[in-house]
């Protein structure tokens, strides 16, 4: 191994030998998978295959019993809080949509920008132009820029949706985690989300988790599919549909 | 405070409520010490006295409103940082009151000369100077609350067990600072004072000059909750008390965010309290009472909670009310009724009396501008059929 080179992999995410249980109850059993830099991975997998829980392994959220989660190849996910992973450069769209419903849509922007967060640079922040002009443009993205002032609560569920997604891109970071980005979209707005998710793995590495096998065909992506908490299945959509295992525990016959 | 801090902080409600209290902190005191005693117009000095009082209450409120109506943090043990500001106080007058204390010892304070104490104990030390009272008034209520947050926040104690733990902790102080031991005049608590800054605080003008800083501080206190609360950390605090762990997936320290604003609050509440004691002459261990700081919740869920207009309106109408009631046949009903009342807003009027004010008005507004935009395109006479004449 060169000496000069600490990273451990290539890879932007790499998990190894991953193990959780919550009281006797394996919901991560021996999970390895690996993300390379600007790559889109689509997660699939039953109901409790443990999609939703190795997201929040990744994030912090939860501490594996035991098992190496790499980033980046260097920093050790398991020892960090999830705000330091935040920092870092790992942004996350909950299953349920998560905005602040109480605050305009370009407040619940204005917060996600990646820009100082300590207490005293919040304290004392005065706009500019530039964190205006991203707002702006993030607007356009998400296509939410008529509903500027509104309030997030009153959204439909769709612009939710996005809006989360617009958060995750004024964060701006290295990884995004997306869970369920189309649950309970209409098929034009699901068609869009995919276009969306696309335009932002030019720049981005994406995992997304997604039940819609329409919309994980849409991406044309490198598919996962998760059982009982490990890897059942890797390839294309294709080669993971036809797998007999996959579709004895999850597409179904 | 920057000025944009300042401009950008204050909207309708804010400037009205700026200029009532500026105009009772002036008007009142000048009526009082101006007018002769018994015309219509002169406030007696006992009103002063006693609306100063609520004033001290309305500061109080104001610190729990940021905490819980814009961080979600639900103190129910905030009258310790204020007992504990009136304690710093008290020390101060205590110190004031010299040779003319009943046993005329120039140091101890009578309680410590009953108790056969022979010196000042360490921590009365420095008491004797208002500038250190003063700074006392901030930094033990600041100190405890940082302390105290530092922890909670850290584990992560949230919701209806962090308030469990506030109740405990003001509980804790009350014990403590009833036994004669622990060197604060235990269940009698300090009293007896003389003079504040050499002027007698039994004069008018004095209880005057009080109530019109109560006034000012209520004011300062104001703009600086203002100031928090519209600049990008009130977003934050606000974020946090409505999804705190997307906050903490956004990169925001929360446990810090919440520290700041606990800190601060506290520091106010011990503000609120030193001026508290001097009007009312005492103070003692039953300050730190939890029902008191219960109390004080009631309040701010009264005036409307997240507003600080509100919870200021809560502490005065609800103490009023207090003063009303407890002074006649009612009198033993009055805590039914509180918590009747506290039932009673919970169920129908949840955002409080200004929250569920600025509603009406914004939806009134909403209705006015609609009515403009029909009767102007009727006026066009194209989409509107003319209504009756």
């Amino acid at each position: 191994m060169n000496v000069m080179d600490t990273r451990a992999t290539s890879a932007m995410l790499y998990l190894d030998g991953v193990h959780v249980s919550f009281d006797g109850f394996h919901a991560i059993n021996n999970l390895s998978l690996t993300l390379e830099p600007g790559e889109m991975r689509a997660i699939i997998g039953p109901n409790g295959a443990g999609k939703t829980t190795m997201m929040d392994i990744i994030t912090g959220k939860t501490k594996p019993d035991e098992g190496t989660v790499l980033f980046d190849g260097v920093t050790d996910l398991t020892r960090l809080d999830e705000t330091r992973i935040a920092e870092l450069g790992i942004g996350r769209k909950f299953q349920k949509p998560t905005v602040f419903e109480s605050q305009s849509v370009q407040d619940n922007l204005l917060l996600a920008l990646n820009v100082d967060h300590s207490v005293k640079a919040t304290l004392f922040w005065r706009g500019s132009k530039a964190e205006a002009e991203r707002i702006d443009k993030v607007l356009e993205t998400i296509r939410l820029t008529e509903a500027r002032n509104r309030l997030a609560g009153s959204l439909s569920h769709g612009q939710k949706q996005w809006l989360e997604i617009g958060m995750l891109l004024a964060q701006d970071p290295k990884l995004l985690l997306v869970d369920e980005p189309v649950a309970g979209m209409t098929d034009v707005e699901t068609h869009l989300t995919a276009e969306l998710l696309k335009e932002i793995n030019r720049t981005h590495t994406v995992m997304v988790v997604e039940h819609d096998m329409t919309f994980v065909r849409e991406l044309g992506v490198k598919v996962t599919c998760l059982h009982e908490g490990t890897v059942l299945a890797e390839g294309t959509i294709d080669q993971v549909s036809s797998n007999e295992r996959v579709i004895e525990v999850y597409l179904g016959r | 405070m920057t000025p944009h801090m300042l401009t950008r902080s204050l909207d309708r409600s804010a400037t009205i409520f700026l200029a009532v209290v500026a105009a009772c902190g002036i008007l009142i005191p000048l009526s009082n010490l101006l007018l002769p005693a018994g015309s219509f117009l002169q406030v007696p000095t006992y009103l002063v006295a006693l609306w100063g009082k609520y004033v001290c209450y309305a500061i109080l409120a104001l610190s729990i409103d940021l905490i819980w109506g814009y961080c979600g943090i639900l103190s129910l043990g905030h009258g310790a940082f204020f007992a504990l500001g009136g304690y710093a106080m008290g020390m101060y007058l205590m110190r004031q009151i010299g040779t003319r204390g009943v046993y005329g010892n120039p140091v101890l304070p009578d309680f410590m000369v009953f108790l056969n104490w022979e010196k000042l104990p360490w921590y009365w030390y420095g008491f004797d100077m208002f500038w250190f009272a003063a700074l006392m008034v901030l930094v033990v209520p600041g100190l405890l609350a940082f302390c105290f947050g530092w922890l909670a926040f850290r584990s992560r104690v949230t919701g209806v067990y962090l308030s469990i733990i506030t109740q405990a902790m003001t509980y804790a102080l009350l014990l403590a600072f009833f036994r004669n031991d622990f060197g604060f005049g235990g269940n009698n608590g300090l009293t007896d004072f003389k003079d504040i800054l050499g002027f007698n605080v039994q004069a008018e003008g004095t209880r005057a000059a009080l109530f019109a800083l109560s006034c000012l501080a209520l004011i300062v206190g104001f703009l600086i909750c203002r100031a928090i609360v519209s600049s990008k950390l009130g977003k934050v605090l606000i974020a946090v008390r409505d999804a705190e762990s997307r906050t903490r997936f956004l990169g925001y320290r929360v446990e810090s965010y919440k520290l700041f604003v606990f800190t601060v609050s506290a520091c106010m509440a011990g503000v609120a309290g030193a001026l508290y004691v001097p009007q009312v002459g005492i103070i003692n261990p039953s300050e730190f009472a939890p029902g008191n700081s219960i109390e004080a919740v009631i309040w701010v869920a009264v005036g409307g909670r997240g507003t600080l207009v509100g919870a200021a309106l809560g502490a005065v109408v609800v103490n009023y009310a207090k003063t009303f009631f407890t002074s006649g046949v009612l009198a033993p009903y009055w805590l039914f009724m509180l918590g009747a009342l506290f039932i009673l807003v919970t169920l129908l009027l949840p955002k409080g009396i200004v929250g569920t004010f600025n509603a009406w008005w914004d939806s009134s507004k909403e209705k006015r501008t609609a009515a403009t935009s029909v009767s102007a395109a009727a006026e066009d006479g194209v989409t509107e059929p003319k209504m009756a004449e």
